[in-house]
């Protein structure tokens, strides 16, 4: 067992930091990197016009995923200029208005809380919300946030560590009477959840290719028509994307985004059952032989794929270590070369020790049947194994 | 993988593609590279194994681009593109009063609404005369941006000249070196500029990457807020398989550099051709150093867009100036800066010449831009 765990490779259970590229995708993508190589700024021949017709063929696909009109869709290099983009490109467009004020939670994804920092370092105000310990929005604490002078709302559609669903309908309907935008980082959750923007009264939309068995490199914003979300661009030159994002299009990766986007569109419904019940073996079969794991965040709004569990006394990375066949982390792989606990965790109330000792099970398209029960077997024999001596007992008095 | 295998994918019966400035087709070794990248998978940031080899893959690709440009690896930051690397450039410090030369791409001329233009001369090249004069009247220190060969004439930049000038006054240079990459030698530490600029899919790499070279004592404020990839300089998921093809292509270029000089021999062909059919036709910066693969030639009283429309029709792919935003035929602001005419600027078109390109490729273009010629006499007569 030991011998073959070491030949082969870990079990991959870190979806939520990549996803591979799905074989499907990779093969729609080869042919737009090899043999039709066009710029797709290049109108005045006929390769140029082919790599446009196919940018266009893939904003379509996109924008079908989501409930969207395909020029809705700006592409971008990924969520992280998205998320920026939105930001700081709504916040700027607004300043003119006298708007100078952003709500964030306080549980959002690192750019989006970067990205609100420099804007406060340019004078602008943001109210950071705290949450719940399931870590869900207090929708009555988010409406007292709001101001006259509030630009715009971010709140992550679906947590990179947690996987909890944030209410996007009510929080809308907080946003949108008083002429606020909403801007939702819907990284996590485009491909894996039902998205319809034609309900959904979210302006903003952030997109990741890598995170839904596309390319890497590649990402999307959805910026809404009707009512139109207005925003300034950061990145300027030849005037791409309607000038919201200047660049020559990738094509091969916008062509790779479109297919995984028609893949997920297809095959959404029955990959969410399938995964939410390896969650429930993975999370049955770790609490019969670990009861005191606890599971970090909502587990009923939750990305049928995610699972973040705490085990009480066992620091994370020691946990890890000790289960070189499984790979894992501790939360986003942005900052997981940090060994300081999650700020997620600590923004649920977890006190230190019970956020250093929290691992990030990542579920997906490509997990089997049998890793999962060899995960569960890992996991839990390297808890027991490393579990101080009694904290069972407390862990069972405490509760 | 030449663009000649690819014919069936085009609906004329013979495809010539001259718009190499525009986008170079992938490199054999380079799509191997990327379609062995697409079926690994792991996150450079993330600890685990998988996360570990994709962290080594992008730092060896790293060195293959630093070694391109003589840089140290350290100093190579990898972005979305040119465009990108560009505007982190001239974004990345804002407190430099900033100055541009008039034939600058539009990612660096239109990077800040306060930057200064400096003037063009007449055979494509920036003219430095005013610059000396100007940095010694900035208040603040200043940024200097020139790029090494522009795009639509290939006229080669005096940027050693720039930047002995703009050190003298404690300024910095930025160099864009997208159409020069691969086509001349570059030497980052030698060449005196602070930061340069790259991009992938102008050397056979794939489109969706490029790079800002800069020391990293540097300070650079970043575009994007998030975590700290690229030593905190550019933040966001590494696009691993698109880096991955930068450094292919960074070898290939890089073995390839001394033979590329020879295409200048097929494009001073073509200009010579070109020129004897058209009395009156007109070779910009025909004068000035120039990039081996670049011709930027005017066609008297015919307008741009029906020279491509008419080559389009023939099977040769060419453009009329740069490759941006879609759907319009903008004046070259280039052409404008050098003093050319708009009634001349307007019947400009660019051939760009690469790797793979024939005297059978020139042929055509000739062929096709004769036919047009002499249908136009005909019918004027």
């Amino acid at each position: 067992m030991k011998a073959a765990g070491a030949n082969r490779p870990p079990v991959y259970l870190d979806y939520q930091a990549t996803t591979p590229c799905d074989p499907r995708v990779v093969a729609a993508m080869l042919p737009w990197f090899t043999e039709k190589f066009g710029n797709p700024g290049s109108i005045t021949h006929a390769y140029g016009r082919e790599a446009a017709a196919a940018v266009e063929r893939a904003r379509a696909q996109l924008a079908s995923l989501i409930g969207a009109e395909p020029r809705e869709i700006v592409f971008t290099s990924g969520a992280t200029e998205s998320n920026n983009l939105a930001l700081k490109g709504a916040a700027h467009f607004h300043r003119a208005f006298g708007k100078d004020h952003l709500v964030a939670l306080a549980t959002e994804h690192k750019c989006v809380i970067e990205s609100c920092h420099a804007l406060e370092r340019e004078g602008f105000r943001v109210t950071f919300l705290p949450v719940g310990r399931d870590g869900l929005v207090d929708l009555a604490a988010l409406e007292r946030a709001l101001e006259e002078r509030t630009a715009i709302v971010s709140v992550m559609a679906a947590h990179n560590e947690i996987g909890v669903l944030q209410p996007l309908a009510e929080i809308a309907a907080l946003t949108r009477p008083r002429g606020i935008l909403f801007h939702s980082d819907a990284a996590q959750a485009v491909g894996k959840v039902r998205i319809d923007l034609a309900a959904l009264g979210i302006d903003l939309l952030s997109i990741s290719g890598h995170k839904f068995y596309g390319p890497k490199g590649i990402g999307a914003l959805f910026v809404r028509r009707r009512p139109r979300a207005r925003i300034a661009p950061l990145i300027d030159g030849g005037g791409q994307e309607r000038g919201l994002r200047s660049g020559t299009l990738p094509t091969p990766l916008c062509v790779g985004l479109g297919e995984a986007a028609a893949l997920a569109q297809a095959e959404m419904t029955a990959e969410a059952e399938r995964l939410l019940g390896f969650r429930r073996r993975v999370l049955a079969g770790i609490k019969a032989r670990v009861p005191e794991a606890v599971v970090n965040g909502d587990l009923e709004r939750r990305l049928p794929g995610n699972l973040n569990l705490s085990f009480p006394g066992i620091p994370a990375t020691v946990l890890m270590e000790a289960c070189p066949g499984l790979a894992l982390s501790t939360g986003s792989a942005c900052t997981s070369a940090e060994i300081e606990p999650s700020y997620v965790l600590r923004a649920l109330g977890l006190e230190d020790a019970l956020a250093a000792a929290s691992v990030r099970i990542g579920l997906g398209r490509f997990t089997t049947s049998e890793e999962v029960d060899f995960a569960v077997d890992t996991l839990a024999a390297a808890a027991r194994r490393l579990a101080p001596r009694g904290v069972t007992s407390a862990a069972a008095g405490a509760t | 993988m030449t663009p000649r295998t690819v014919f069936a994918a085009v609906t004329t019966p013979r495809a010539t593609y001259l718009d190499w400035n525009a986008t170079a087709p992938l490199r054999a070794e380079v799509a191997d590279a990327i379609a062995e990248s697409l079926r690994r998978c792991g996150n450079p940031s993330s600890v685990h194994r998988w996360g570990r080899a994709a962290r080594q893959a992008l730092e060896a690709a790293r060195r293959d681009v630093a070694a391109l440009c003589g840089a140290a690896p350290d100093a190579v930051v990898f972005t979305s593109g040119g465009t990108e690397a560009n505007q982190l450039a001239l974004k990345g410090l804002p407190e430099r009063r900033l100055i541009v030369s008039a034939i600058e791409h539009d990612s660096v001329r239109l990077a800040r609404p306060d930057a200064a233009v400096l003037p063009a001369l007449p055979d494509g090249r920036a003219d430095l005369v005013a610059l000396d004069a100007w940095l010694a009247a900035a208040a603040r220190p200043a940024l200097v941006s020139l790029m090494l060969a522009n795009n639509e004439t290939g006229a080669i930049q005096p940027v050693a000249e720039a930047a002995r000038i703009a050190h003298a006054h404690g300024a910095l240079l930025h160099c864009d070196a997208v159409q020069a990459a691969g086509k001349l030698p570059l030497d980052f530490r030698r060449s005196g500029a602070d930061l340069l600029t790259l991009s992938a899919h102008k050397i056979g790499g794939p489109q969706g990457v490029g790079a800002l070279v800069a020391s990293p004592d540097l300070p650079l404020a970043p575009l994007w807020s998030g975590g700290g990839q690229e030593r905190g300089r550019r933040a966001g998921t590494e696009n691993l398989p698109g880096i991955i093809g930068f450094g292919a292509a960074a070898r290939c270029a890089l073995a390839g550099i001394d033979a590329y000089a020879k295409l200048a021999v097929l494009r001073d062909a073509a200009e010579r051709r070109l020129l004897a059919i058209a009395p009156g036709a007109r070779s910009f910066a025909a004068t000035a150093p120039r990039l081996a693969n670049t011709l930027c030639i005017a066609m008297p009283s015919i307008p741009a867009a029906t020279q491509v429309m008419a080559l389009d029709l023939a099977g040769v792919m060419v453009s009329a100036g740069s490759a941006c935003s879609s759907g319009k035929l903008r004046r070259s602001h280039v052409l404008e800066a050098m003093g050319v005419a708009p009634d001349d600027s307007d019947c400009a078109i660019r051939v760009s010449l690469g790797w793979s390109s024939t005297e059978r490729d020139i042929d055509h273009l000739v062929e096709a831009w004769g036919a047009l010629y002499a249908r136009r006499r005909a019918s004027a007569a």
